[in-house]
């Protein structure tokens, strides 16, 4: 595990920069990893991002594309949109998520 | 007398039958094994069908014969699961009490969770999963002599996500002995980020890939297929075409468990990672591909799981706590063709490493390329029939992944 400073916060990531203590997640967090992805912020996003933590916290995993797209928050396609290039995983890290559970 | 029930009787239901009837007091229990299939498949062998190395008879045999006596065979579909009820409803409508039930409904292909894909079956769409679908690619390989050939992965979780691999390095080969390799593209289109989930085996099979001349395409979300203008589409608007399309569609688990309402979104039943007890019910036990557990789906696992299994539902009727003792091992030997072969040997915690296998000294090379690891592949046809589904435990290899041998990152001593 490493310390990483991530909007003048120190939180704990793993190795590939996922955090690994929900609690120290804030906006401004998601708004800094977010632009390191070179994603803008929308309501869109937000509301992605609140749904994933609310299920993370539930489940312990965060949902997989397919639970979203049952969700009725937002469909894959959507999530492709406005998640670029691998969406499970870059929504994951925004929202302060262990990285998916990459089914051996 | 007290009833276990066993549903399913492919690789996972066939050990649990065999273990249990050697283990469970007989005067005061019964074995029953419900499983609608007569054909018992070695499916690793599918693999070998395309490429005329196995005829698809040699992988059929039938269920029966490798079940054990003692127990009852009833040779038809389960409808329903009723956990609370202690009850399992077959096709007919004839009902079976349980006091203990293991699950090993395995897992199958759903090509109807893609657009088009169905729709492009016998004609240029094709998989290898089934024995009907590697029979229909052996009729259809040997007539591919130009174009692109693409390797598809449609999404994650797959029984034997080494399988895929394996296809483009035994298709490079089969191209390169027919001396049109270079009239024939090789493409290996994945949802991963890489060739495999966990880094340094991605890495050393990604060079392989590589070496060979297959292009690999990652972090490819599918929408559709268009088997007419023979396109693979993806979420993200890029587009694979392809002349010849080789999938392995989104693998769910049985239908049984969707009707109970036992499972997840891909009907795979929400199980303990270390003790396989389901995490609803104490008095249901899971293994193999029916599980959710993060480990891989494939045969090592399960034989892996049986031991666990067999000893918690000891546990279980012997009123004592359950042994958390399963955790994740998987040892998959990977076909890289040329008579050469690569073994990897990994759990929930420790991605595979380079290495020798199983003692410090080998025999075997882990994650590099050797003859003996090929070998051992053939050789593991025979273990299967005569040992495996017995339950006959395999010299050397331990339920419990060992560090022995294993050349382990410097940070990770």
């Amino acid at each position: 595990m490493a310390a990483k400073t991530i909007a003048g916060r120190t939180v704990d990531v793993d190795s590939e920069g996922f955090m690994t203590d929900p609690s120290q997640w804030t906006r401004e967090i998601a708004q800094a990893i977010a632009n390191e992805e070179g994603i803008t912020l929308t309501e869109k996003h937000w509301s992605v991002i609140t749904y994933m933590q609310a299920e993370a916290k539930k489940n312990g995993e965060p949902p997989t594309i397919r639970a979203m797209n049952k969700s009725g928050v937002v469909t894959t396609k959507e999530l492709y949109e406005i998640f670029p290039g691998g969406p499970a995983k870059k929504a994951a890290k925004i929202a302060g998520l262990k990285k998916p559970a990459g089914c051996v | 007398m007290k009833q276990l029930v066993i549903l399913g009787a492919g690789t996972g239901g066939t050990i649990m039958s065999n273990l249990l009837a050697q283990h469970l007091p007989m005067s005061t229990w019964s074995i029953t094994v419900i499983d609608g299939e007569k054909d018992h498949y070695y499916q690793p062998g599918f693999l070998f069908v395309p490429f005329g190395m196995y005829a698809k008879e040699r992988v059929r045999r039938p269920k029966s014969k490798y079940i054990p006596r003692a127990a009852v065979f009833i040779n038809e579909h389960a409808a329903h699961i009723d956990p609370k009820g202690q009850e399992i409803t077959l096709a007919s409508g004839k009902k079976i009490r349980y006091d203990v039930l293991v699950i090993a409904s395995g897992c199958t292909i759903a090509p109807e969770e893609t657009p088009g894909m169905s729709e492009g079956f016998g004609k240029n769409v094709f998989d290898f999963y089934t024995y009907a679908g590697t029979s229909a690619l052996a009729d259809a390989l040997p007539s591919f002599k130009s174009g692109n050939i693409v390797m598809h992965v449609n999404e994650i979780p797959i029984k034997c996500p080494i399988a895929p691999l394996e296809f483009i390095f035994l298709a490079d080969w089969y191209f390169t002995k027919k001396r049109i390799r270079n009239d024939v593209r090789i493409t290996f289109v994945t949802p991963l980020s890489g060739a495999f989930t966990k880094p340094i085996a991605a890495q050393a099979l990604g060079s392989l890939i590589e070496k060979k001349s297959i292009a690999i395409i990652p972090d490819f979300g599918t929408e559709r297929i268009d088997s007419d203008a023979k396109r693979i589409i993806g979420y993200d608007g890029r587009e694979v075409p392809y002349d010849m399309l080789v999938t392995v569609p989104t693998n769910k688990g049985s239908e049984v468990i969707a009707r109970s309402n036992m499972g997840d979104d891909l009907n795979f039943v929400k199980t303990d990672n270390h003790t396989l007890v389901s995490k609803d019910h104490p008095n249901i036990f899971v293994i193999g591909d029916a599980t959710n557990v993060p480990a891989s789906k494939a045969g090592s696992v399960v034989h892996f799981e049986a031991e666990t299994v067999l000893e918690n539902v000891l546990n279980f009727i012997g009123e004592r706590p359950l042994e958390p003792s399963f955790d994740g091992h998987a040892n998959c030997f990977i076909e890289t063709g040329y008579g050469k072969g690569i073994l990897i040997d990994f759990n929930y915690v420790q991605e595979p490493v380079p290495g020798l296998f199983p003692l410090p000294f080998g025999p075997l090379t882990l994650l590099s390329e050797g003859v003996l690891n090929h070998w051992g592949k053939l050789g593991f046809e025979w273990i299967y029939w005569n040992m495996l589904l017995k339950g006959i435990p395999i010299p050397f290899i331990p339920r419990q992944m060992s560090r022995a041998g294993k050349r382990f990152p410097k940070a990770d001593k």
